[in-house]
């Protein structure tokens, strides 16, 4: 069991939460992730570490509920625990002075930039950072972004917020400057992240993504992760997530993704209707 | 025993056990044989007629003393049976209802000479099930520890021999498992109606209360590696991470949504209880037309675990003949009575989809056999011009499994082989690197529980002789 020790809503449904993971804590590196099964009839489902802290013996995950596993975790309360936690997962980010480094994030995907910038400013790079979101209150961790960005941009989809436009334009504007720019890390939901890797293409800058497929096991054990990367079948969790984001074949993930979307919309309803008669019961026996 | 009464129990027929009914059993996940009466036992164990050299014994990769515990079933001594096999055998309910008996022990049993062989593993089924479900199962008296501990990476089989063989030499034993559940292939693989999960559970909870600790959902590579368990006080590891990776066949539309490798659809099922969606989180894909391709036992489960799904037609696309399937008989024979539909001598070429990206066919060819190939079978060859469509919405690739990646890629000195399974002394199960022991599938590549447990007792002797002299 791993207890969840600290709480707080980042925006609407963004959860940020602590978890009691000393093992997992001790370990982690940034760009890896853990699998949680919520209780005993619960589903496997991976969620990046954002943040650890080694002598507190917790891990941080931010967590966007989506679904119906998602939306029990963002329910669980302080003092609850988690029935499996199992990690870290996945092959870390590659960290070297790269020199200067542009850190994308889209959404909830600056959880997953957020370790990886910082991790690359300890090393040396010079990190610029481009956060964008629809509206400029669901920005996150734009304090936390800008302490480990030499440069942060801010873009949301309605202007309400730093540059009125996409993550792309101002990415696009550094590259038409002549902004010698050494890598690209870009982590967001997919159409960004395809979009920053057609920006840089031209210019062939080194481009890093972070996919999301479904998963099971996360140990290389089921294929259901497998993903196409320049023509070869690769398996998110042992070998990602992060991919070149020139190779990765964006269209098959996005299709894959909605390989449940019926199966998820019932877990949903049920969920929402379940619950609802089961607290009433619980009232009733009271 | 004299003449007379090996006479006498040669005429005995083997005693036939009951199943569930394939029209009811493919409503649902219960086990499907229904196991012996004691009667029926008695009257089974009586076939034998206790050889003095019994050659059943060579046939069993672990060597249980099969004369002796049929005997003690013919004497209505059951749990005592029990017992005895658990000399051997630490999962005697495991192997009775797993093991391919009618290549082991009972290929080679004389009665079978005759007619047909005792029923070793279902006899071995009833002692094991006997104990355990009147609550006979003891713990064994424990020696005093003797202060050393091992590792043991996995708890599949291989794993769950060995933990139990090591704790009863006194040593202290820690089994690390990636999974939730422990029982490796067992839990995950094998479905609920040829093992049901309760026994695996069993005798997981057998091990623990004789003290071996289990920590779940730790990862070795991703927690601590294997030099840092040899670092952090482990005298010895036993690695027994298995074949987990699963084979794709690199055709066109592989990819597509309800194109699943065995292991993920079976995991889903078992481990996950898809089947019981929503109320269990986990969801499958519950296709109208069902094909799996391949032609062993895995093959077999993922088809007899799809017909329970109550899909239109499950078929089974397997590029050979009959006589080639890899799967055993008796799960041929179950697959067929529940109305699995086997499309031999045919091969997928490509996997079709919608334009959401759904499978809806998978384009086959048609095959005949030619000359003999190096493995001594006829080579299927494609039949020019036979293309054809056959419909279908869930497709289950079950053409075996690799060795899991995540040791080796972790434990950079351990010699593998080219396939990656890491090579041991055939002897002792010692590994290149010192300290370290490997048995089961990650040595084996694809084989047997038996044959699993087998490595695992093997290695859990040599590792008791090197904590004893540490001598490498
Ligand atoms: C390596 C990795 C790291 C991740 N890190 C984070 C993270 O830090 N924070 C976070 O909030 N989420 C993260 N995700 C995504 C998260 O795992 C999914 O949102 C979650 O599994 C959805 O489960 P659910 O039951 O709530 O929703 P479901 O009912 O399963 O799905 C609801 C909706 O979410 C979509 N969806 C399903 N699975 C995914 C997925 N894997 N990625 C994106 N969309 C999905 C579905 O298409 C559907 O529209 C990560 C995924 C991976 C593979
Ligand atoms: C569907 C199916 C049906 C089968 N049917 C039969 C049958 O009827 N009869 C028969 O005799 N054999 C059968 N087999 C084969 C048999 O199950 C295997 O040969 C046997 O389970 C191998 O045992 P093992 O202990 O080597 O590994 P496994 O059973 O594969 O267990 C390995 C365990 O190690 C864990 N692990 C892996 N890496 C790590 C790590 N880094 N850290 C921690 N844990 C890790 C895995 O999660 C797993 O739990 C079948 C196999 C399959 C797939
Ligand atoms: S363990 Fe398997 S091979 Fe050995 S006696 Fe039992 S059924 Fe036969
Ligand atoms: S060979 Fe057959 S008859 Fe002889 S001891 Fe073994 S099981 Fe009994
Ligand atoms: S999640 Fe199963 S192989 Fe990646």
């Amino acid at each position: 069991m791993f207890e969840i020790v600290g709480k707080k809503e980042l925006t609407h449904l963004v959860w940020q939460i602590e978890i009691k993971a000393p093992r997992i804590a001790k370990k982690r590196k940034a760009g890896q992730f853990v699998l949680l099964r919520m209780n005993e009839q619960g589903e496997r489902i991976p969620l990046t570490i954002v943040n650890s802290d080694d002598e507190a013996g917790t891990i941080t995950v931010i967590v966007q509920e989506v679904g119906k596993s998602t939306s029990i975790l963002g329910g669980m309360k302080v003092g609850s625990s988690i029935l499996d936690v199992v990690g870290p997962l996945g092959m870390p980010t590659h960290i070297e002075n790269y020199g200067t480094v542009v850190c994308v994030g889209g959404g909830i995907g600056t959880a997953v930039t957020y370790p990886i910038g910082a991790a690359l400013k300890e090393a040396g790079c010079k990190v610029i950072s481009i956060v964008g979101s629809r509206s400029k209150d669901l920005l996150i961790l734009e304090d936390e972004m800008r302490g480990v960005s030499d440069e942060l941009h801010i873009t949301t989809d309605d202007g309400s917020s730093g540059h009125h436009g996409f993550v792309t334009d101002v990415l696009g504007e550094f590259i038409k400057e002549g902004l010698k720019i050494d890598l690209v890390i870009a982590v967001g939901p997919i159409p960004m992240m395809r979009a920053v890797s057609e920006v840089t293409r031209p210019s062939a800058i080194n481009t890093m993504v972070s996919l999301n497929p479904i998963m099971v096991d996360g140990t290389g054990m089921c294929g259901a992760c497998r993903v196409t990367i320049g023509g070869e079948n690769k398996f998110v969790c042992v070998d990602g997530p992060e991919f070149d984001g020139h190779l990765v074949d964006f269209e098959e993930l996005v299709m894959r993704n909605r390989s449940y979307f019926k199966e998820e919309k019932m877990a949903v309803e049920e969920y929402t209707y379940h619950e609802g008669t089961r607290c009433y019961d619980k009232k009733g026996d009271d | 025993m004299d003449p007379k009464e090996i006479r006498e129990r040669m005429k005995i027929p083997r005693q036939p056990m009951g199943e569930q009914p394939p029209e009811e059993r493919v409503k649902n996940f219960y086990e499907v044989p229904l196991g012996y009466t004691p009667e029926q036992a008695i009257e089974e164990a009586r076939r034998c007629i206790q050889c003095k050299n019994p050659i059943c014994v060579g046939g069993c990769p672990v060597g249980i003393d099969i004369p002796w515990f049929i005997r003690l079933i013919a004497e209505g001594k059951f749990v005592e049976a029990a017992r005895k096999l658990k000399e051997t055998n630490g999962l005697p309910a495991v192997c009775g209802r797993v093991c391919p008996q009618e290549d082991q022990c009972e290929k080679v049993c004389i009665i079978a000479k005759k007619g047909e062989s005792v029923s070793i593993g279902r006899l071995e089924k009833f002692a094991a099930d006997y104990e355990r479900e009147h609550g006979e199962v003891t713990i064994p008296v424990m020696p005093n520890a003797t202060g050393k501990s091992v590792a043991i990476v996995g708890s599949g089989p291989a794993s769950l021999a060995a933990a139990g063989d090591l704790i009863k030499m006194g040593h202290k034993v820690t089994v690390f498992e990636a999974l939730h559940k422990a029982g490796g292939v067992l839990v995950y693989g094998i479905p609920e109606f040829r093992l049901p999960k309760k026994i695996v559970d069993a005798e997981v909870d057998y091990l623990e209360r004789m003290g071996v600790k289990i920590e779940y959902n730790a990862v070795v590579g991703k927690l601590d590696t294997i030099d840092e368990l040899l670092n952090e006080g482990f005298d010895a590891v036993f690695v027994g991470s298995g074949a987990g990776l699963p084979y794709f066949m690199g055709l066109p539309g592989e990819n597509l949504i309800g194109v699943y490798s065995a292991n993920e659809f079976l995991t889903r099922l078992n481990l996950m209880r898809a089947y019981e969606f929503p109320e269990y989180d986990t969801p499958v894909l519950n296709g109208d037309n069902v094909v799996v391709i391949g032609g062993g036992n895995t093959a077999m489960d993922a088809a007899r675990t799809a017909i329970r799904l109550c899909p239109d037609e499950v078929s089974i696309v397997y590029r050979r003949s009959r006589e080639e399937l890899p799967a055993r008989v008796e799960e041929v024979h179950h697959a067929e009575e529940e109305g699995v539909n086997f499309r031999l001598l045919n091969n997928p070429v490509r996997f079709i989809g919608d334009k959401e990206g759904r499978l809806r066919a998978v384009e086959c060819v048609k095959m005949e056999l030619g000359e003999p190939d190096d493995s001594g079978r006829r080579r299927p060859v494609v039949i020019e011009g036979s293309e054809f469509e056959l419909p279908c919405d869930v497709a289950v690739i079950s053409i075996g499994n690799g060795a899991n990646p995540l040791i080796p890629q972790t434990t950079p000195d351990l010699k593998l082989n080219k396939w990656g399974n890491v090579i041991v002394d055939e002897e002792t199960g010692r590994a290149n690197k010192k300290g370290v022991f490997a048995g089961g599938d990650i040595v084996r590549g694809g084989s047997t529980v038996i044959l699993a447990m087998g490595d695992g007792r093997k290695a859990a002797a040599s590792i008791d002789e090197y904590l004893k002299t540490g001598k490498w």
